[in-house]
C-alpha cells in the first residue's frame, strides 16, 4: 500500500507545454519599449514543464491519495460533514455565474443579486434575524465581521469601556483568535458538570466592561445550553450582546432560532449546515445575521430591492466598511440558495431530527464500550473520552488512526479542550444506519484490538499511502517548498 | 418534503433507532430545548423544489444577468477576464478533493497536502519569496493580514499604505485596522504612482509596514528604487501586493526587496464568479513564518522513511495558540489554491510568459488607439502592464451603459474610488480580448456623444 | 522512586520553571518534569538581551508540535544571556533539561525572591501531588 508521488517538480521535461494560446494578433512592439529594462524579471522562473496528460495524471493521482465524504463516512465533530449535492457544483458552474464580474454595471447583474437577495431572505427566516450580510468568506471571517458590528454598536453609543468579550472554555479556537483580532480581551466562562456554561461563573464575569458573549449552541460537547434565556438576560442586563456561533446549526434548524434564543449576531458556516463543500479547507462562507438595532453596522454594500430592481446599497454612514474585496463568496453561496430551496421548510426540519437522531443513536452505541462524560440526550455530536483506552497505551489520536484502517475518518479528537482524550463525533443526517452501525462496530473492533496489543494500535495506521507521520520532524526543520537541489 | 434523496432514514430505521435510544420520538430528543424556544409552525420557506425545477429556476436567475460569455468586457481592478484551462474543472472537480475538509488526519489526505506543499512552491517561484501559505479568503484579506504580520513581525502598530494600492484592499485594511485599533496612513499619489517623497516624510520609528502595490490599481509599473533600503532603514517591513501574471515579466518581488508578497491569484485559472471565491495569497521572506496566518504544508517522512506532507507550524494557528494566534484564520481557499497550481502546472514559465507578453501586447495596442481619440486621455505617465486609467469625455456610468446597448462591457468608473480623478475609466485587456474587441471597444468609445 | 530527575541547588516554581544561583547571575529553564509533559519540544520563543523580566511573568515561549507553553520567569530582573543553541536544537530542553538545554540567564534584581522558590525537597513532593490529580 505505501508509495511515495512523485512531486510536480520532478515531472516533464524542458520544452513541453500543457497550454493552448491564441497567435498575438496586434502589432507587436519591442519589450524594451514596454517594460523599461530595470522594471523586468532577471530570476528565472523555474515552473515545471508538462503535457496536458501529465498534469492530468499528476492530479488525479494526487486525488487518489485523499479522502472525501464522496469516499466515505466523515465523522468530523464540529464540521458538518454531510453529502455534498451534486445540483449545487451545476449550478455554481453556470456561466451566468461564474463569468460575472463583480464591478459590472447592477443592470448586468441583477439574477445575481436576486439570488443573493433571496438567500439572505431564507437565511433570515432559519435563523430568527432581521438582516443578513453575506459578504464573509468563512466562519472564521463572519466572526470577525459579527464583532466588528458588536465594536461599531457599543462604541456609536460612546460606550468604549466595553474591552472584553466572554466565551466558554469549550469554544472553537476560532472565537479566542477573532477577539484579539477585534482588539478585545478573551475572558474565559467555565463549564458546569453539566458540560453547560457555569451560570454563576457567568455572573461573576460579567461587569460594564463586557462587550459581548460568544456561544455556540448546541455547544461542541453537543449539548444544548437549557439556560440560555437566562445567559441572554445577564448579558443584555450588563448592556453587553449576545453572540452566536453558527458551528452547530445544523442540530436545531426548525427546532428553534438564535434569534429567538436572544442572539444579537449570529454567524453562520453554510460550507458545513447549507452543504456546501469544503474543499480541502475551503472556499466556505460566513454570512452574519443581525437583529435590526444593528442593521446599520453591517458591511457595505447590502443588497436591497427598490421598484423591482436588485441594488448595492453603499450607503450605510455606520457601517464597519467592506470585509472582502466584493461581495463574499458568491458561488459558494449560489450553492447554497440552491441547497435551501431544495429542502424547504419540512426538509431542513427533517435534517435536523436525523442529525440528532443519528448522533443520538451512534452515542448510545458507542458508549457501551467507550467513555462518555456527559451521558445525556445530545444534539447533532457527542463527545467521547478515550482516557481509559489512553492509559492502556492507545489515546484518542492512535484510534483515530486505527480508523483509517477501517476506511472511516476520523472523529475531531482533542478536542474539546474540557474533555481529555476527546474524541468528537458528528455523523450528519446523510448517513444511513448500516453505516453507523459499522462504525460502532469498527470503534468496538479497535477497543479489543487496544487490549489485545495497543502498541500495534499505537504504531497505525497500517494500510494507508504513508504511515504515521513525523510531525516533529516537519516543526523542527520546517521545508516548507521544494527546491531543485534538495533531492538531487 | 424536499431534500428525501439526502436523507437515508427510512420510517423504519427511525422507528428502530428510537427504540435502541430508549426514546418514545425524536421530539423527545429536543426535549433539552425549553419549551419556550421551540417553534410551534414550520419555518416560512417557498415549498421545496425537486432538481429540475431548483436547476430551472437557478438557471433562469443565472440567465438574468450579462455574463463576460454574452459580451467582451475590459473591467479589471484586481479581478480580470483571464483565460481558463478546461483541465481545472477536471481536477478541482475530483470529489476526493472538493468534498474533503483541512487534512487534518495527514495519512488520508496526502492528495491536498502535497498539492498545498506544491502551491506553495510555485508562489515562492513567482516571487522569489521562501514560504508561502495555504492561501487567503481574497487580495483585500491578504493585504490586510501581511499588515499585520508587519506589525507582530516589529512589535508596532502604525501601517503606511499607498494610495496606488487598490481601494477594495484598502477599504478592507481600514475595517480591519479601525477594529483593532492601529493606525492606518494613507500615502498619497503623485502622477498616479506612490509619492515617495511624502513617504518618506511619513516614515519613522513607529511605522510597522508599509504597503505598496507593483503594478499599481493603475496598471503603471512603479518606480521603486530605493524604496526597500528606506523601509528597512526604519526596521519596518516591505509588503507589496503583486498580479502573479505580471511576474514572467516584470522584477520578483525579491529584487526589490519585498518582505511579503501578497495580492489575488484570480487570475490564476479562476473565473471571476461575480467577485469570489478569489485566492488572497501571502509570501514571506522565511523570518516572517511565525507571525505568517493560516495552514501551511511541510515535508516530512513517515515512519518508514517515505517521503510525505503535513500541516505544519501549526502552533501559530488559532486552533492551538487561540487568543495568541496569529490569525483567527481556519477555512482558506484551498480548492481555489488547487485550480492555480493547475494552472500554473499547465501553463508553466513558457506560458505564464505567453498570457503576460499577450496582456501587455494587447493592452498597449487599446491605449494606444483609445488615446488618438478626442476627449480619452491617459491619465499619467509610465509603463503599464495590462491596465490603464482614462480620463473619459462624460459620465463613466454613462458611456458603460451605452456600451452595454453596444455589445461592450466597459472599464472600471474611478469616480467613488479616486474623485479626484473624475470622470475616469479604468480600463484592463487581456489575452482574452481579440484585436476585433479591442477595435470595436475603441469605435464604440468614439462614437459617444 | 521519582520518576523525573530533580537536582540540588536548583530551585524550582510549581510551574516547573528552575533558576540556578551562578555569581549574582541566575540560569532559568525547564524541569525535567515539565520537558516530559510538554512532549519533543520543536521551538522556542526566547527573549532578547537587556529585556526586563519579572518574577511569575512570561518570559518565553515553548513549542511542542500541538502545544504553546509560556515560560514563566522565576526571578524578576535583566536578561544577560539567551541559549541560541536552542533555535536550531530545540530538542536540547528534552534532552538536558537541567544543562544544555537552559533558556536565559538574568542578572537577578532581588536574591531574596530565591525565598519564594522551592528546594529539590518541596519540589519532588509537589510533582508528585501533581501526577496524582
Amino acid at each position: 500500500m505505501r508509495k511515495e508521488k512523485a512531486l510536480i517538480f520532478e515531472l516533464g521535461r524542458s520544452g513541453r507545454k500543457g497550454y493552448s494560446l491564441p497567435p498575438c494578433d496586434v502589432p507587436v512592439k519591442e519589450l524594451d519599449e514596454l517594460i523599461p529594462h530595470k522594471m523586468k524579471r532577471q530570476l528565472s522562473l523555474d515552473l515545471p514543464e508538462l503535457s496536458e496528460v501529465e498534469v492530468i495524471r499528476h492530479y488525479t493521482e494526487l486525488s487518489t491519495r485523499n479522502f472525501g465524504v464522496d469516499t466515505g463516512f466523515y465523522p468530523l465533530g464540529s464540521c458538518t460533514m454531510k453529502y455534498n449535492p451534486k445540483i449545487n457544483e451545476e449550478t455554481a458552474a453556470l456561466p451566468g455565474f461564474t463569468r460575472l464580474h463583480p464591478c459590472q454595471p447592477e443592470s448586468t447583474v441583477q439574477g445575481a443579486l436576486e439570488l443573493l437577495y433571496n438567500t439572505e431572505q431564507l437565511l433570515k427566516e432559519v435563523t430568527g434575524m432581521d438582516r443578513v450580510t453575506l459578504q464573509p468568506a468563512a466562519g472564521a471571517h463572519g466572526e470577525l465581521t459579527g464583532l466588528m458590528v458588536i465594536q461599531a454598536y457599543h462604541r456609536t453609543r460612546g460606550d468604549h469601556k466595553r474591552n472584553k468579550v466572554l466565551i466558554p472554555l469549550s469554544a472553537h479556537g476560532t472565537n479566542p483568535a477573532t477577539v484579539s483580532m477585534a482588539g478585545y480581551e478573551v475572558i474565559q466562562v467555565p463549564s458546569d458538570a453539566r458540560g453547560l456554561v457555569d451560570l454563576e461563573a457567568l455572573r461573576a464575569a460579567v461587569d460594564e466592561t463586557t462587550a459581548a458573549l460568544m456561544l455556540t449552541n448546541p455547544s461542541t460537547l453537543g449539548l444544548f445550553e437549557e439556560d440560555i434565556l437566562e445567559i441572554a438576560e445577564i448579558i443584555h442586563q450588563a448592556g453587553g450582546l449576545l453572540y452566536y456561533d453558527g458551528a452547530n446549526l445544523n442540530a436545531i434548524m426548525g427546532y428553534t432560532r438564535p434569534g429567538d434564543m436572544g442572539f444579537d449576531v449570529v454567524h453562520l458556516n453554510i460550507h458545513k449546515t447549507f452543504s456546501t463543500p469544503h474543499g480541502g479547507g475551503g472556499p466556505g462562507s460566513g454570512p452574519v445575521g443581525v437583529k435590526d438595532r444593528l442593521a446599520s453596522y453591517l458591511p457595505v454594500p447590502v443588497v436591497e430591492h427598490y421598484g423591482g430592481r436588485f441594488v448595492l446599497n453603499y450607503d450605510l454612514p455606520d457601517s464597519i466598511g467592506k470585509i472582502h474585496s466584493f461581495y463574499g463568496n458568491f458561488g459558494v453561496v449560489v450553492k447554497a440558495y440552491t441547497y435551501l430551496r431544495m429542502m424547504g421548510a419540512e426538509g431542513l426540519k427533517q435534517v435536523s431530527a436525523d442529525a440528532v437522531l443519528n448522533a443520538n443513536y451512534l452515542m448510545n452505541l458507542l458508549k457501551k464500550t467507550f467513555n462518555l462524560p456527559y451521558d445525556r440526550i445530545c444534539k447533532h455530536e457527542f463527545v467521547l473520552s478515550a482516557r481509559p483506552e489512553k492509559k492502556k497505551g492507545a489515546g484518542a489520536g492512535d484510534i483515530a488512526k486505527a480508523l483509517l484502517d477501517k476506511g472511516f475518518h476520523p472523529p475531531t479528537v482533542y478536542f474539546p479542550l474540557i474533555v481529555e482524550e476527546a474524541l468528537m463525533i458528528e455523523p450528519t443526517e446523510t448517513e444511513t444506519k448500516e453505516t453507523l452501525d459499522a462504525f460502532a462496530a469498527a470503534m468496538e473492533d479497535i477497543a479489543a484490538a487496544i487490549e489485545e496489543d495497543a502498541g500495534r494500535v499505537a504504531a497505525g495506521p497500517h494500510t494507508t499511502v504513508v504511515g504515521r507521520l513525523d510531525e516533529v520532524r516537519a516543526a523542527r526543520n520546517p521545508v516548507l517548498r521544494w527546491r531543485e537541489s534538495q533531492d538531487q | 418534503m424536499g431534500g428525501e434523496h439526502y436523507l437515508p432514514l427510512t420510517p423504519d430505521d427511525r422507528e428502530k433507532m428510537l427504540e435502541a435510544i430508549g426514546a418514545a420520538s425524536v421530539e423527545e430528543l429536543f426535549s433539552d430545548i425549553p419549551q419556550k424556544l421551540r417553534l410551534d409552525k414550520l419555518l416560512q420557506l417557498p415549498p421545496p423544489l425537486s432538481e429540475p425545477e431548483a436547476y430551472k429556476h437557478i438557471s433562469s436567475l443565472a440567465g438574468k444577468n450579462i455574463s463576460l460569455n454574452d459580451m467582451p468586457s475590459f473591467l479589471g481592478g484586481g479581478v480580470y477576464d483571464h483565460f481558463v484551462p478546461a483541465i481545472i474543472k477536471h481536477i478541482t472537480g475530483r470529489s476526493e478533493f472538493y468534498t474533503s475538509y483541512t487534512p487534518y488526519q495527514p495519512e488520508i489526505s496526502q492528495g491536498v497536502l502535497q498539492a498545498i506543499f506544491e502551491y506553495q512552491t510555485m508562489l515562492c517561484m513567482l516571487t522569489g519569496m521562501d514560504v508561502a501559505n495555504a492561501s487567503m479568503y481574497d487580495g483585500g484579506t491578504a493585504v490586510a493580514e501581511a499588515a499585520i504580520m508587519g506589525c507582530g513581525a516589529t512589535r508596532r502598530s502604525k501601517v503606511l499604505v499607498s494610495r496606488s494600492v487598490s481601494p477594495f484592499y484598502r477599504h478592507v485594511m481600514e475595517s480591519y485596522f479601525r477594529s483593532r485599533g492601529l493606525p492606518l496612513e494613507e500615502i498619497p499619489l503623485r502622477d498616479g504612482q506612490t509619492d515617495l517623497a511624502a513617504m518618506e516624510k511619513a516614515i519613522d520609528s513607529d511605522v510597522a509596514a508599509v504597503v505598496l502595490q507593483q503594478p499599481n490599481f493603475f496598471g503603471l509599473v512603479e518606480e521603486l528604487t530605493g524604496v526597500s533600503d528606506l523601509v528597512h532603514e526604519h526596521k519596518a517591513v516591505l509588503v507589496a501586493a503583486v498580479d502573479p501574471l505580471s511576474l514572467p515579466l516584470l522584477k520578483a518581488p525579491v529584487e526589490y526587496g519585498v518582505d511579503i508578497a501578497v495580492g489575488e491569484g484570480q487570475g490564476l485559472g479562476v473565473p471571476p464568479t461575480f467577485g469570489g471565491p478569489l485566492l488572497g495569497f501571502i509570501a514571506a521572506r522565511e523570518k516572517f513564518i511565525r507571525q505568517m496566518p493560516g495552514r501551511i504544508a511541510g515535508e516530512t517522512v513517515d515512519v518508514e522513511g517515505n517521503r510525505a506532507y503535513v500541516l505544519t507550524l501549526q502552533t501559530r494557528e488559532q486552533h492551538i495558540r487561540r487568543e495568541k494566534a496569529a490569525s483567527n484564520i481556519c477555512s482558506n481557499e484551498a480548492l481555489v489554491a488547487l485550480a492555480a497550481s493547475v494552472y500554473m502546472a499547465a501553463l508553466g514559465p513558457a506560458g505564464m510568459r505567453e498570457v503576460a507578453e499577450l496582456c501587455l501586447q494587447k493592452s498597449a495596442y487599446a491605449r494606444e488607439k483609445i488615446t488618438t481619440i478626442k476627449g480619452y486621455d491617459l491619465l499619467f505617465d509610465g509603463s503599464y502592464f495590462k491596465e490603464f486609467p482614462l480620463s473619459v469625455p462624460g459620465d463613466p456610468a454613462k458611456i458603460n451603459e451605452e456600451l452595454i446597448r453596444h455589445g461592450i462591457i466597459g472599464g472600471l468608473d474611478l469616480s467613488s474610488y479616486y474623485p479626484e480623478l473624475d470622470p475616469a475609466m479604468l480600463v484592463a485587456v487581456t489575452e482574452n480580448r481579440s484585436r476585433e474587441e479591442i477595435d470595436r471597444f475603441v469605435s464604440e468609445l468614439e462614437g459617444w456623444k | 522512586m521519582m520518576k523525573y530527575k530533580v537536582l540540588e541547588s536548583y530551585y524550582y516554581t510549581e510551574k516547573h520553571e528552575w533558576a540556578k544561583s551562578d555569581n549574582g547571575e541566575a540560569v532559568v529553564g525547564l524541569t525535567d518534569y515539565a520537558q516530559d509533559k510538554l512532549g519533543e519540544i520543536v521551538f522556542v520563543e526566547l527573549p532578547e538581551v537587556g529585556d526586563d523580566v519579572a518574577a511569575g511573568k512570561s518570559a518565553a515561549v515553548v513549542e511542542s508540535v500541538k502545544a504553546v507553553s509560556d515560560l514563566y520567569s522565576p526571578l524578576s530582573g535583566t536578561v544577560t544571556e539567551v541559549n541560541e543553541e536552542l533555535l536550531d536544537q530545540p530538542e536540547l530542553i528534552n534532552k538536558e533539561p537541567y544543562g544544555a538545554g537552559w533558556i536565559f540567564k538574568l542578572e537577578v534584581k532581588d536574591e531574596g525572591e530565591f525565598k519564594n522558590l522551592m528546594e529539590k525537597a518541596a519540589y519532588e513532593e509537589f510533582i508528585i501531588k501533581e501526577e496524582e490529580e
